[in-house]
């Protein structure tokens, strides 16, 4: 899975640290999402499907990655 | 199913406040809200919808044809006292982007994920000492007075750099302003002595950096007013919710002793349980108000047009069979993450990872030092805050 946010759209409510700290991160001033990993393994499809889900401001975008 | 040529308002039922729960539940809400999106009328007779399905309630709450700004014409207000509250310059919540997110980015930096668990040794102390104090007390204790809301109250003080030892005035306050039975002249009152306070706190740490107030004061693209409106919200919101939660979640897993059993045995399941309650819970009981600035159509296929007042009824979302399946059921075990409790889009609750520490902890803390805890008086004598715009307890007695 490819990720890639939209700071713009980010209204800092951490949902997506919560679900996947590994690939998701909060600026330290204002709490905009910061992305840690672009390309996570697949191990983590699903939790990436749930924090795009979570994300209130829909600010987290999925691409499948053929593999 | 709602056509598109059907006049705009001719359902004129009464949307009145509070909404009456069913005799016995009152954990569950109302059941007025048992219905797909329905318009109604509000206490001055102003249409409005009431939307209480899980994926309208989300379209409502995150679609940017709906506004949050109090100040457009249709909004809806579901009670007199309601349209005191919104200042001539207004907090974030009553904003919509840009302006919104320019006031929110303001005020994030406190409550990110990280910085408030750097926060857990400090609220792990707060609930010691008032559980430790409650207990020095002896039982029967009001959980409510000794350990729910001082809890919020001293972290959110320490934050915003408000005095502590005022918090029987701003709790006051606080009270008044939610009521929503109160008047539109009372809860005026109230809040122009809350916001008084704020301004002249504000004024006295200009030039200071410790608190988030001292922060707002201190910049230069802020008016006195815009400090003030802003900086009480977060007291506001950052007291009385938490502190509610903390009480009724108490209340419910005495009433489910297995779910407080699971949770004994268990201590790691907190984190799921605190979701899973604030599912259950949705002490925002009576709905997010917003106004559509275009025609939408919903997913459930009610159309509302621009101009017209929306109610978003996360608790009934929140109990929704389709997303939740037993929604009706309390289960600390299941993934609730997806519950609309702290709201969703871009209004979604700015203080939730700090709430949900607190409610962690305030939790874990009280089941594991209290085995024993148990009601002091039968369950019917309990009172709950119906009349509030937030849902809780007036008093929890409590043995152990």
């Amino acid at each position: 899975m490819h990720v890639s946010v939209d700071q713009d759209r980010c209204c800092s409510s951490g949902q997506c640290v919560l679900a996947v700290p590994t690939v998701f991160d909060q600026d330290e001033e204002e709490g905009v999402v910061r992305l840690l990993d672009a390309d996570p393994s697949p191990e983590l499809d699903e939790k990436l499907r749930t924090a795009a889900a979570l994300c209130p401001a829909g600010a987290i975008s999925l691409t499948e990655v053929a593999r | 199913m709602t056509s598109l040529h059907e006049p705009p308002h001719e359902t004129a039922e009464l949307f009145t406040f509070p909404q009456p729960r069913a005799t016995g539940c009152p954990f569950d809400p109302p059941p007025a809200q048992r219905r797909p999106a329905t318009r109604m009328a509000l206490w001055d007779g102003a249409p409005c919808w009431m939307v209480t399905d899980y994926q309208d309630v989300r379209t409502v709450l995150s679609d940017r044809r709906f506004s949050a700004d109090a100040r457009i014409e249709g909004f809806p207000f579901f009670a007199p006292g309601r349209r005191a509250f919104i200042r001539d310059e207004p907090a974030f919540i009553r904003l919509d982007d840009p302006e919104h997110q320019r006031l929110r980015r303001m005020m994030t930096g406190d409550f990110l994920v990280k910085r408030v668990d750097q926060l857990r040794p400090r609220i792990q102390r707060i609930v010691d000492d008032a559980l430790d104090a409650m207990i020095a007390k002896g039982a029967p204790a009001d959980l409510v007075a000794d350990f729910a809301f001082p809890i919020p109250s001293l972290v959110i003080c320490e934050l915003l750099g408000v005095p502590y030892e005022d918090h029987e005035f701003f709790q006051r306050q606080s009270r008044l302003v939610l009521d929503a039975t109160a008047g539109a002249e009372q809860v005026k009152a109230a809040m122009d002595d809350f916001n008084a306070y704020m301004t002249e706190l504000a004024a006295s740490k200009k030039g200071e950096e410790d608190g988030i107030v001292a922060r707002l004061a201190s910049r230069e693209d802020l008016t006195p007013g815009e400090v003030a409106s802003n900086a009480l919200l977060l007291l506001l919101a950052g007291h009385e919710t938490t502190a509610n939660m903390t009480s009724l979640s108490t209340l419910v897993l005495l009433r489910h002793p297995e779910q407080l059993a699971k949770l004994r045995a268990e201590p790691e399941l907190v984190k799921g349980a605190v979701e899973e309650l604030l599912r259950y819970l949705t002490i925002v009981h009576t709905g997010l108000p917003r106004v559509a600035v275009e025609d939408v159509e919903l997913p459930g296929g009610a159309v509302v047009r621009a101009g017209e007042g929306v109610f978003a009824m996360i608790a009934a979302a929140n109990r929704d069979e389709e997303m939740f399946g037993a929604g009706e059921e309390l289960d600390i075990t299941r993934d609730a993450r997806r519950h609309l409790a702290f709201g969703f889009g871009v209004h979604q609750c700015l203080g939730q990872p700090l709430a949900r520490v607190e409610l962690q902890i305030a939790l874990a803390t009280l089941v594991r030092r209290l085995p024993g805890l148990r009601l002091a008086v039968p369950f019917e004598q309990v009172r709950f805050r119906t009349e509030s715009l937030i849902y809780g307890l007036h008093e929890l007695p409590l043995a152990w």
